[in-house]
């Protein structure tokens, strides 16, 4: 069941009947019947995996909690006849015990994921392997459709043991309510991927009804419907034409499909988003914002820090933190700090955890070199731009007013634009090859004709269309300008009635009306559901 | 204490680290800048701080960080 379809609306109405109907205490077992249903209907087999994930890391948890619990008992009990060295000793012992059951948890349902997700990849590496050794055997693709969500309640799973196991939060004692959290369906499809300590408490204390919570919640859900089905699925059918016919459309047309992808991968991804949070606001339930308007940034690093805002964190807490504090980093801090000075020595260990954490952030979105390479290039330019800081230092104080002044701004954002739009392109080829001769184009083919003799119509938009994004997208940047501030809804709830009504039953017409819901092409599949 | 507040001034020497008391949450240490304090601060009081420890609770302040060290170093 997609969030955009008939199916999903009709069930959000019985969800929200039955959910204020039945009891405050038991409303988060509806929550759990509707996860579970709405699970299943994306096929009953894929349940076992999210069993499977949900049981295994409840168990590890109650386990790793109660081992910690202990220790903290034996220790308190023999205080005065253990010696320090001994406390060490057993401090170690009980560590390793609780690292043990947390990294064969982790391997499990990492291995689950990569098995399902990455075992063809593997298969077509390890065949080109045997091809280049010459050999004339090759091994079968297996046939594995991928379970909803996997890449996402997987990493929440995880997100979760890891934070038992550094005693940020308690083990659920109730199984039922872990598989709500890991299974709970607006966020399940493609996130954002909560925090137990985020999520718990707001989804298991039912919520009585709010009347302004409830419109709002809609009003969030049909912007994103918006954003989905009137600007990402309409702009869509361009950057196919565009992609799946790449010889005929070079130079510039890449340049147009680059930036009409940028446009597509925003109003689909945050319109997605829109909908969980919106379907959760309508619910009482708070869940954190994903995105804050991440193509305002002045830079790659900061449009990180807005754009997928809970996949960052997760491989920044999760990834990237331990694997910059373990001792083979440490050692290395030292090594390359003696041996290549203190300035270059001592960024080598930060340049090479980043570098994992990229290459695993690449390969997380998509079984493809393509998304490895994705991950590379943002990798390296953050890096290029973390080394050249102290010129950027140097030259705004040269020219200290230069910030201050909004056409510098705007070509800051203009930049960092351009460079997401770039990055882009890896996930629009099938491979790495096509990518480079696509992006070489576009910088070398300068056929900008096309954009007055009419070549943009056989894209499969028409004037109307063009129209319609044009309005679209303004309508979006327009609404980022007004979150700086108040929130856009409590603005428009402050307006006089006629007003309110005119703009939400025009939003509402809209979808309506121009949301593209034709055959030919998937107009339900949100993009980032593949990851 | 004046050893770290030697080590935060070498990274950013514009901040006035013995009253600033949002680092994180004012977005003036980032993740690398972090990883460059937990190598540093493992150097130079020689004690470990893990994943566990790196929380915006204990990396707001010079203060909040000193208090970490000294707690890591009972712990040694």
């Amino acid at each position: 069941m997609l969030f955009a379809s008939y199916g999903f609306l009709a069930f959000l109405a019985v969800l929200f009947c039955v959910y204020y109907v039945v009891p405050i205490k038991f409303r988060w077992s509806v929550l759990l019947a509707a996860s579970y249903f709405f699970y299943c209907m994306s096929g009953i087999e894929n349940l076992a995996y999210i069993l499977v994930t949900t049981i295994t890391v409840y168990f590890a948890a109650i386990f790793i909690e109660r081992g910690m619990v202990e220790q903290k008992k034996y220790l308190s009990e023999h205080k005065k006849g253990m010696t320090k060295e001994d406390k060490k000793a057993y401090k170690e012992k009980q560590r390793r015990k609780h690292i043990c059951l947390l990294a064969a948890t982790l391997l499990l349902n990492i291995g689950i994921l990569a098995a399902v997700k990455y075992g063809n990849f593997f298969i077509a590496n390890f065949n080109t392997v045997l091809k280049i050794a010459g050999s004339g055997k090759r091994l079968s693709f297996v046939d594995v459709v991928l379970p909803m969500g996997i890449s996402f309640y997987t990493l929440q799973a995880i997100g979760y043991l890891i934070d038992i196991y550094r005693e940020t939060v308690s083990a659920e004692k109730n199984i039922f309510k872990l598989a709500l959290f890991i299974s709970f369906f607006p966020q399940v499809v493609q996130g954002p991927i909560s925090r137990f300590e985020d999520l718990s408490e707001t989804l298991y204390s039912g919520h009585s009804f709010n009347a302004r919570n409830f419109c709002h919640g809609l009003q969030r859900v049909l912007w994103g419907y918006f954003k989905k089905l009137v600007i990402a699925d309409r702009v869509m059918i361009a950057v196919n034409t565009i992609i799946q016919n790449s010889d005929n459309y070079r130079g510039v047309f890449c340049l147009i499909g680059m930036l009409f992808y940028t446009i597509e991968l925003y109003a689909d991804f945050t319109g997605g988003i829109d909908i969980t949070i919106g379907v959760a606001e309508a619910l009482g339930i708070r869940i954190r914002e994903n995105f804050i308007r991440p193509y305002f940034s002045k830079s790659l690093k900061e449009y990180w820090r807005r754009w997928h805002i809970s996949m960052c964190s997760w491989f920044r807490d999760y990834v990237f933190y331990p694997v910059s504090s373990s001792r083979l980093m440490r050692k290395l801090y030292k090594y390359a700090g003696s041996h290549m000075g203190d300035k270059l020595g001592r960024r080598i260990p930060v340049y090479v955890s980043s570098f994992i954490v990229w290459a695993a952030t690449g390969i997380w979105h998509g079984a493809s070199w393509n998304f490895v390479v994705w991950g590379i290039a943002n990798w390296f330019i953050l890096m290029v731009s973390e080394e050249l800081e102290p010129v950027y230092t140097r030259f705004h104080k040269c020219f200290p007013n230069l910030k201050k002044r909004k056409a510098y701004l705007l070509f800051e954002t203009g930049r960092t634009f351009a460079l997401v739009c770039c990055l882009n392109l890896f996930d629009c080829y099938d491979n790495i090859a096509d990518t480079f001769r696509m992006l070489g184009s576009a910088l070398t083919v300068h056929n900008w004709h096309i954009i007055w003799d009419g070549s943009l119509a056989g894209l499969g938009l028409s004037v109307y269309d063009y129209a319609v994004l044009f309005v679209g997208v303004a309508l979006m940047v327009i609404v980022s300008l007004v979150q700086r501030g108040a929130g856009v809804r409590e603005r428009i709830s402050q307006m006089p009635y006629a007003v309110r009504f005119a703009l939400w039953y025009g939003l509402f017409l809209a979808v309506l009306i121009m949301g593209e819901y034709g055959i030919g092409y998937d107009a339900s599949q949100f993009i980032y559901n593949r990851f | 204490m004046e050893k770290l507040l030697e080590i935060l001034n070498n990274l950013h020497p514009d901040v006035d680290f013995l009253n600033q008391e949002k680092l994180i949450g004012d977005a003036i240490l980032d993740s690398f800048d972090i990883v460059t304090l937990v190598a540093e601060i493992g150097d130079t009081f020689d004690v470990t701080i893990s994943a566990k420890d790196i929380v915006p609770e204990n990396f707001n302040s010079a203060k909040s960080l000193y208090a970490l060290i000294q707690k890591l170093e009972e712990e040694n």
